[in-house]
């Protein structure tokens, strides 16, 4: 069968007709989620950036509105990540090393892989209520800064680990056949040639990982972190509250004073975060560069 | 082998096992303040009943209004992310230059990053006031606004891992579709998503997964009322924004009300759990195909 000039003519042109308005289509999703964030971004910025000030930076919190500030939150939250920091990164780090360097491939490492995968998929609530039985009750911490840091831990954990094993997976095999026909151990191996190299991408990780750990509020609400908390953390069982926390309290109360509170909090969040992902992707993009094989 | 040697193998291998000790440890908690709960209310009327007020004189204890109000705001959340994120992957992954993708992909990242916390102050004093100018009858506290802005939120998750999919697909399944003369819009519709549809839809469970464990956004916006209803304009409550009422509040230790946040945490990890065990098993199979 012939298809007539025109008629194939007409065809095609719609053809590209279609094609035109699909791609404008699908550009214009994109163009949607990205508008929606600048829209997000402007406003909270509108409402929160001038509410930005020393007073407000170094106040405790307050019922009235005009003289609250985010001190406590913010130190509480600093301690919190360094916390969590210095108990998740080694735990993290350790079983990737186990699952890269020395697990071999039996039901155990298929177990303890396919659990992780699904433990980064439980809602960080449920970390909330593990915590709140293990660590608040059970293990008498209270409503302690240690308490959250070891939830926290438990929540990051999953997500150093998966980043860390994906680092040490870059690691290319024949350094490692090198360092044991020179003799070498397997925890030389992996101490001296391997985990070096692997750091960086670590970091990378790591630092997306405790960005999460910053911003997440449902855990610290289940632990009771919701006080009021008039002073700086003073040691590990210290009561405490965290930026998250405080703005979500502002955010819950009806005066529109304090609205502009929770904005001007989840403006320093938002920048704290920015900052934190700003050091990551340069940490990668240094490091990517320098070693290439 | 050196003991130190053995000492160091021994800590990693402790590290290792540290996330079944977590696994169990959410299980055994959950199940166990489940059970005590389990003894004075029996799990038919937990099931079946059609109110969820144990906070109130007269106390009913029936999920049903609960995972209403969940599914409610995930179904809205999936009705905005599904489409946006599909044209967003096929737009990454069929149309944009590199360097549009290297511009596109680190702020969609973003977008995901933003904490919860944020998105529920955007719900609530954003998008809520908003929508009231536009739908009449809209409350202060609503299913609707709290599910759009999920919607956002799983937005990049839905297109990252629908274009990671697209791009398992092999290039001569593409080349074949083009060599027949197929436009652009046709290969994307008719060849790509077909192929990649399983891996598409593992991402797509999984960000369901993701808005029924979403918390701080519902908490703050979508309001505290259980109620068994499936109008997205009035206030529901979810079951996280539940376990998030009652830690507020001063439920003391042991009482049937403590023991309530166990067993809805319960209902929620069960759920998540099966989304995310039926998503990764789907992206497994699919991935083996291509592979």
């Amino acid at each position: 069968m012939r298809i007539p000039d025109a008629a194939l003519g007409r065809l095609i042109a719609s053809q590209h007709r279609r094609e035109r308005w699909f791609r404008v289509l699908a550009a214009s999703a994109v163009v949607f989620a990205l508008l929606v964030l600048v829209v997000f971004l402007a406003d909270v910025f509108a409402d929160g950036v001038p509410r930005l000030n020393w007073q407000f930076l170094t106040s405790f919190p307050s019922r009235k509105p005009e003289q609250a500030g985010i001190l406590a939150a913010l130190a509480g939250s600093v301690y919190l990540v360094i916390l969590t920091a210095a108990l998740a990164v080694p735990l993290g780090i350790g079983a990737a090393v186990y699952l890269e360097e020395y697990a071999r491939d039996n039901f155990f490492t298929r177990l303890i892989e396919v659990n992780i995968a699904n433990l980064a998929g439980v809602p960080s609530i449920i970390y909330g209520i593990l915590g709140l039985e293990l660590f608040v009750r059970f293990m008498v911490l209270e409503r302690s800064l240690i308490a959250g840091a070891l939830t926290m831990a438990l929540l990051i954990l999953p997500i150093v680990i998966l980043a860390s094993r994906e680092a040490l997976r870059a690691v290319p095999k024949s350094l490692r056949e090198a360092s044991y026909a020179l003799g070498a151990t397997r925890w030389q191996t992996t101490r001296h040639h391997v985990l070096p190299l692997a750091l960086p991408g670590m970091l990378t990780g790591i630092i997306l990982a405790l960005s999460r750990a910053i911003g997440e509020t449902a855990p610290l609400i289940m632990l009771g972190a919701l006080t009021y908390v008039a002073f700086l953390p003073t040691g590990l069982k210290s009561p405490f509250t965290a930026l998250p926390i405080q703005i979500f309290n502002w955010v819950s109360r009806p005066q529109a004073e304090f609205a502009i509170n929770a904005a001007a909090g989840i403006v320093v969040l938002l920048i704290i975060l920015l900052s934190m992902n700003a050091i990551a992707i340069w940490l990668r993009n240094k490091y990517q560069r320098k070693y290439q094989w | 082998m050196k003991l130190g040697e053995r000492a160091v193998q021994g800590f990693l291998a402790f590290c290792g096992a540290l996330s079944i000790f977590t696994t169990i440890g959410i299980v055994a908690v959950l199940l166990f303040e489940s059970l005590q709960f389990f003894r004075h209310v029996p799990v038919w009327q937990f099931l079946t009943d059609r109110e969820w007020s144990p906070l109130f004189l007269e106390k009913h204890f029936g999920i049903a209004p609960l995972l209403l109000g969940t599914l409610l705001t995930t179904l809205i959340a999936v009705v905005v992310a599904l489409p946006l994120g599909l044209l967003s992957a096929i737009f990454l992954a069929e149309y944009a230059s590199p360097r549009v993708r290297g511009v596109v992909k680190p702020v969609m990242e973003i977008l995901a990053g933003v904490p919860t916390v944020v998105y529920g102050y955007f719900a609530l004093l954003f998008v809520t006031p908003v929508l009231q100018k536009i739908v009449p009858g809209l409350q202060g506290f609503n299913a609707l606004s709290p599910g759009i802005v999920m919607g956002i939120m799983i937005l990049p998750m839905v297109a990252s891992l629908s274009e990671d999919a697209i791009y398992a697909v092999p290039q001569s399944l593409r080349d074949a579709a083009y060599a027949l003369g197929s436009s652009k819009f046709q290969v994307a519709l008719k060849v790509m998503i077909p192929a990649a549809f399983s891996g598409i839809t593992a991402s797509v469970i999984l960000a369901v997964s993701r808005a029924i464990g979403e918390t701080m956004i519902v908490a703050i916006a979508a309001g505290q009322q259980p109620v068994l209803t499936a109008n997205p304009l009035v206030p529901v409550e979810t079951m996280t924004a539940y376990i998030v009422q009652v830690s507020l509040g001063d439920t003391p230790y042991g009482t049937l009300e403590y023991q309530t946040i166990f067993v809805v945490g319960l209902s929620l990890f069960a759920l998540t759990f099966i989304l995310n065990l039926v998503s990764h098993r789907l992206k497994r199979k699919f991935y083996e195909r291509y592979a």
